[in-house]
């Protein structure tokens, strides 16, 4: 394959991983986040600390980025996943920037000037097995019981309380989980790019995987699939206008808001059996047509 | 002790602009609930308005401010009719209000970068104010900084009269108490909502003059008045008289923390210090409770 269109498939690919993330967070549970990067720099700057530093191999590395992301969220939850609706954003918020703005004051890391040198360990074929496996475990969990009490959570907190429904441990397993697909994509970006650097964890990085979820639909994994697959790839092939693409991607924003905010797929899921379904629906309605028309 | 005062007047003095931004934020939130994330791209186009009208129409200071601060006022209005307004009209939730506000500064802050005549390049206003210090015993305080604290002093003087003694301030006291109530009461709060940001623009303006003074202005401007956020967070979002404490607290803060710790930790203490607010104390210095009345 092209190695062009390879690239733009692999930074699609980690963006999804992260954004599968936010998609259990947002989507599934109601919270918003806008730290996502910062998560994704923690999972990153861990996984290739132990390539580099200390040679250990490439899946289990990502596991312990995957482990040190979901842990700081741990102790992020704990202490803010109690406050209210915007207040949690706010305090999201404050840890990303947090976090970018230490890790450019770590000269283990190489500080703000970047860390170059790490190994070059992703490519398409991992990405894809990583990405099917992320999916495959996120529709099995939100179809699970734990999911089903998430996505009361997000529906009617007051009431899923009521219902008994533990909210405090649901949001802060659903932070937990979706830190830890942002720490594995920041691992996957650490050894595409084979160079970090703080500044790539910036606000506008957990704003955009916000923007993804939100253009996909929110609860609906097809369209975070759908949705990263499209925002990472038209930026590239908008390159010719690379002033004006991000005025229109704000202004695509405004727009989705207002006109379509359920997104794209507006919680509907490209399944299988609904698959089936729609194709059955057409055929119904063709025959329907061809027997009106004798 | 000379440098002790000499960064209390630094503080002072760059606290007072906070202030003028952060009531912007603050007046926003009191009446609608949400953190209106596109006032840093209105402060960010104030810092360019004055820009122009003081070098490509060479007006006399006091006019280009003024200018500025009434261009930012009906950008400020402009954006609440396109981009608000639609989704007040469905009681769109509040994290649609948010997403579209980071959409919106998206939008503005790359409109600037793409519009040829302006572009990303850095620019500095031209030396309005000599350089040399004003010396008061030991003490040196920056003409502009003096400036700054006067112009900003006057501003939220004149905010507060009109908050306190004027119909339409009592009108916005009342719509930031209980909207629906004020509503049935006779306020248009339409009207009180359109006043709000006019005034939030208002100040914009000239924070974002003060600002592009003191530094320099470019299109990344607007980040820099997140900070401003932070410091409405700190006093209480909602709150006036909080946002204008936790402003010069925060500029004090700083400015001690560059003076005497290291500069590279300045904007680090803002967003540790956002965190630890929101984990000790949420609703802020002297902010509305922010607990759901459920």
């Amino acid at each position: 394959m092209d190695a062009y269109i390879q690239g733009i498939l692999i930074l699609s690919g980690i963006n999804l991983m992260a954004v599968l993330g936010l998609s259990l967070l947002t989507g599934f549970t109601g919270l918003f986040s806008f730290g996502h990067a910062g998560f994704m720099a923690i999972g990153g700057y861990t996984a290739a600390a132990m390539t580099v530093k200390y040679h250990m191999p490439f899946i289990p590395a990502l596991l312990i980025g995957a482990i040190a992301a979901s842990f700081v969220s741990a102790i992020i939850g704990a202490l803010t996943l109690k406050l209210k609706g915007d207040y949690f954003c706010i305090a999201t918020l404050g840890f990303g920037e947090a976090t970018r703005l230490i890790l450019d004051n770590v000269q283990y890391f190489g500080g703000a000037r970047g860390w170059p040198g790490i190994p070059a360990y992703t490519n398409l074929t991992n990405v894809v097995i990583i990405n099917i496996i992320a999916i495959v475990l996120l529709a099995n969990l939100i179809r699970s019981k734990h999911g089903r009490n998430m996505i009361a959570v997000r529906e009617e907190e007051l009431a899923s309380q009521i219902a008994g429904i533990n909210v405090f441990k649901y949001k802060l397993i659903s932070l937990m989980i979706s830190a830890a697909y942002a720490g594995i994509a920041g691992g996957l970006m650490a050894h595409y790019m084979t160079f970090l650097q703080p500044k790539m964890f910036a606000l506008t990085k957990s704003t955009e995987l916000t923007i993804i979820v939100i253009f996909g639909g929110l609860g609906s994994i097809s369209g975070s699939v759908l949705g990263a697959l499209v925002l990472t790839s038209l930026p590239e092939i908008l390159r010719a206008f690379s002033n004006w693409r991000l005025v229109i991607y704000g202004l695509a924003v405004i727009i989705i808001m207002i006109t379509r905010p359920e997104g794209l797929m507006g919680g509907y899921e490209f399944t299988p059996q609904s698959m089936k379904k729609l194709f059955s629906n057409l055929k119904g309605k063709r025959l329907k047509s061809s027997e009106g028309r004798e | 002790m000379t440098q002790f005062l000499q960064q209390l007047i630094n503080g002072l003095s760059i606290g007072s602009v906070y202030a003028l931004m952060a009531v912007g934020y603050s007046l926003v939130y009191s009446i609608m609930n949400f953190s209106n994330f596109a006032h840093g791209g209105v402060i960010m186009f104030g810092a360019y308005f004055g820009f122009f009208y003081l070098t490509l129409f060479r007006l006399p200071f006091p006019v280009a401010l003024i200018g500025a601060a009434l261009s930012t006022a009906i950008l400020a209005i402009i954006i609440e009719r396109t981009a608000y307004k639609p989704l007040r009209n469905r009681r769109a939730p509040f994290l649609y209000f948010i997403i579209c506000a980071m959409g919106m500064s998206i939008f503005l802050e790359n409109i600037i970068i793409a519009l040829p005549f302006i572009g990303p390049t850095f620019r500095t206003y031209p030396e309005i104010f000599s350089k040399t210090p004003i010396k008061i015993g030991s003490l040196a305080v920056g003409r502009l900084d003096l400036l700054m604290f006067i112009i900003s002093a006057i501003c939220l003087g004149l905010l507060v009269y009109f908050i306190d003694f004027t119909k339409i301030g009592k009108a916005i006291q009342a719509t930031s108490y209980n909207i629906k109530a004020s509503a049935l009461m006779g306020i248009n709060t339409d009207f009180i909502i359109i006043t709000v940001f006019a005034l939030g623009g208002f100040f914009a303006g000239i924070a974002g003059v003060l600002f592009g003074m003191k530094y320099t202005v470019y299109p990344q401007i607007g980040v820099i008045t997140n900070k401003s956020f932070i410091a409405a967070v700190f006093g209480g979002l909602g709150s006036l008289p909080g946002a204008v404490i936790g402003s010069v607290l925060l500029g004090i803060i700083e400015t001690f923390t560059s003076g005497y710790i290291s500069s590279q930790y300045r904007d680090l203490i803002a967003f540790v210090l956002l965190i630890a607010v929101l984990v000790i104390r949420p609703r802020g210095l002297m902010g509305k409770s922010n607990e759901d009345k459920a």
